[in-house]
């Protein structure tokens, strides 16, 4: 489905965020990509959608290849895929389903963009996600008025409205509560499921990743140092990809609040449904 | 805390800019040199300060009785030239100054289009409006055309320099997002930079409107049309309560321009 081959890029203040990274995402699958700060994830999925430019190397989505793409054949691949952000990034001033619907922009003339004249198609659509995510009353409403759960909801929707082959989605939780967050991570992972779509997910939070994706990813200095499923993750892999630390700690922290808040989520999805 | 000396030690704050003591006394010493010299050079004559003061009554006096009746019908031709000068001058500006200044901004503009926006931006600017006027009515002749055209072109360096400023300011995130989707590049200034920057475009066009205004009957004295040409002949002409008269009616206008421009701008945030 998408396949990175000896990916890499040096930024122009020669810092090397990418060393020769490969690797393949199958149908529906999801990806966490781990790492340290800095250690390039978030100029990795930058690179597939050609936010940042890559230096070297290649990137397939099916059978285009992504990097060597340019103006109108390179909006046309980004369609393809849908992006969700660490801060929303909605654009604020505009309504709930004005940023839904931005996810059509690269199948729509500017005309029809320009006076919200969306066919008709494609605000069937937009309301269906709304709903899928639990927002349909909020339709109306300026985006700077939403919580951070429900943005990101929106942001989903957003990306959902491309009818995206993949979706590239950076820190998602990294601006919510872990109870929000874990709603979120939920909501991505059943999308992800329905519609057999893979992603790639960049996480700063080890336990969530291990808890909602099927692979990890680590990455450390530009490198991949580890690639495999979540029960694979030992301390030995941990400390390859961040260094020396006691995991443990980590990990029996947490059992006790996340039950909890596994309990209170499943009671808001239902009220959410 | 048994390690620590008991003895006092000294502290002054350290020079702030200039660290040496000698340079920084001579040039001291050199402004207050030069500030001395100057003054005397512009030959301060207490004669012609008192006789200023008479003249300057003579103003307040008039001021205090302004008289709107008898020059009425000429006032009121200069307020409407100059109402619409403003308008139509701000107008235009405005319409002219939004792509100027969606070029002059780096973060979404090739280079070559930046710098030919950012030289627009730079005449206009460098040029002062009186100059500016003085020009245009040199070259088109006297009356409000001309003061259309100078307050248009005093608007565009403004407006377009302001807003080129504001759109290099956005939240990149949003417009990130927005070309993930694949939109163009008409579609992204659509939907991530215009919603980011209207609020402030709007403002602007507003407070230049009251700049315009403003600067509309300065220009006039100059003889691009106007108020201001009203209010000069009524000077010339020793007429102060009609140009009190005058004076009055623009500071109302300005007063009036500023308090509905402050709210509209606080109900388009």
């Amino acid at each position: 489905m998408l396949s990175v081959r000896n990916l890499t890029k040096t930024y122009r203040t020669g810092d090397e965020a990418l060393k020769g990274v490969s690797f393949d995402v199958e149908p529906g699958q999801l990806v966490g990509l781990i790492g340290p700060s800095g250690a390039g994830k978030s100029t990795l999925i930058r690179c597939v959608n050609r936010l940042v430019e890559p230096t070297g190397g290649s990137i397939f989505l099916g059978n285009e290849e992504l990097t060597r793409l340019s103006g109108s054949r390179l909006r046309a691949a980004r369609r393809r895929i849908g992006m969700i952000f660490q801060e929303y990034a909605l654009v604020e001033r505009l309504s709930v389903m004005e940023n839904v619907l931005s996810g059509r922009l690269g199948y729509v003339s500017f005309w029809r963009s320009f006076t919200r004249r969306f066919p008709q198609a494609d605000v069937d659509k937009a309301f269906s996600l709304l709903e899928r995510v639990g927002l349909t009353d909020h339709a109306d409403k300026r985006a700077d008025a939403l919580s951070g759960g429900q943005r990101q909801r929106v942001g989903i929707a957003r990306a959902l409205e491309q009818d995206p082959e993949l979706l590239l989605i950076d820190e998602p939780t990294a601006s919510l509560d872990p109870k929000t967050s874990r709603q979120i991570m939920r909501l991505i992972q059943d999308i992800c499921a329905e519609r057999n779509l893979p992603a790639i997910i960049n996480i700063h939070d080890v336990l969530l990743a291990q808890a909602f994706t099927r692979r990890i990813i680590g990455l450390q200095a530009g490198e991949v140092v580890f690639d495999g499923p979540p029960e694979e993750l030992d301390d030995a892999a941990l400390t390859r990809i961040y260094g020396e630390e006691d995991w443990t700690t980590m990990r029996t922290a947490k059992p006790g609040d996340e039950e909890s808040g596994e309990h209170d989520e499943e009671e808001r999805m239902a009220g959410l449904a | 805390m048994s390690g620590v000396s008991s003895r006092a030690r000294q502290w002054t704050r350290p020079p702030v800019l200039i660290k040496s003591d000698r340079l920084r006394w001579s040039i001291y010493a050199g402004a207050l040199i030069y500030l001395v010299l100057a003054i005397s050079s512009v030959d301060i004559n207490p004669a012609r300060i008192y006789e200023g003061l008479e003249r300057g009554w003579r103003f307040v006096q008039g001021f205090l009785v302004p008289d709107f009746t008898s020059r009425w019908s000429d006032i009121q031709q200069g307020f409407i030239e100059s109402l619409s000068m403003t308008l139509t001058a701000t107008v235009a500006g405005v319409l002219i100054s939004v792509p100027i200044g969606i070029g002059a901004a780096r973060n979404i503009s090739p280079t070559a289009v930046y710098l030919v926006c950012r030289t627009i931006i730079a005449l206009s600017r460098s040029l002062q409006e009186i100059i500016v006027a003085i020009l245009f009515v040199a070259m088109f002749g006297f009356g409000p055309f001309a003061g259309f055209l100078t307050l248009s072109f005093a608007t565009i360096g403004f407006l377009a320099k302001l807003l080129a400023e504001d759109i290099e300011d956005i939240d990149e995130s949003q417009t990130e997002a927005i070309r993930a989707t694949g939109a163009s590049w008409t579609q992204l200034i659509n939907y991530a930079v215009q919603p980011q920057v209207m609020p402030r475009l709007i403002g602007l066009s507003l407070y230049r409107l009251d700049i315009n205004f403003r600067e509309s009957a300065v220009i006039g004295i100059v003889g691009a049309g106007g108020i201001g040409a009203t209010l000069n002949t009524a000077i010339d002409r020793y007429e102060y309560d009609s140009a009190g008269a005058i004076l009055i009616l623009i500071i109302l206008i300005v007063m009036a321009a500023e308090y509905s421009s402050g709210y509209v701008r606080k109900w388009v945030q």
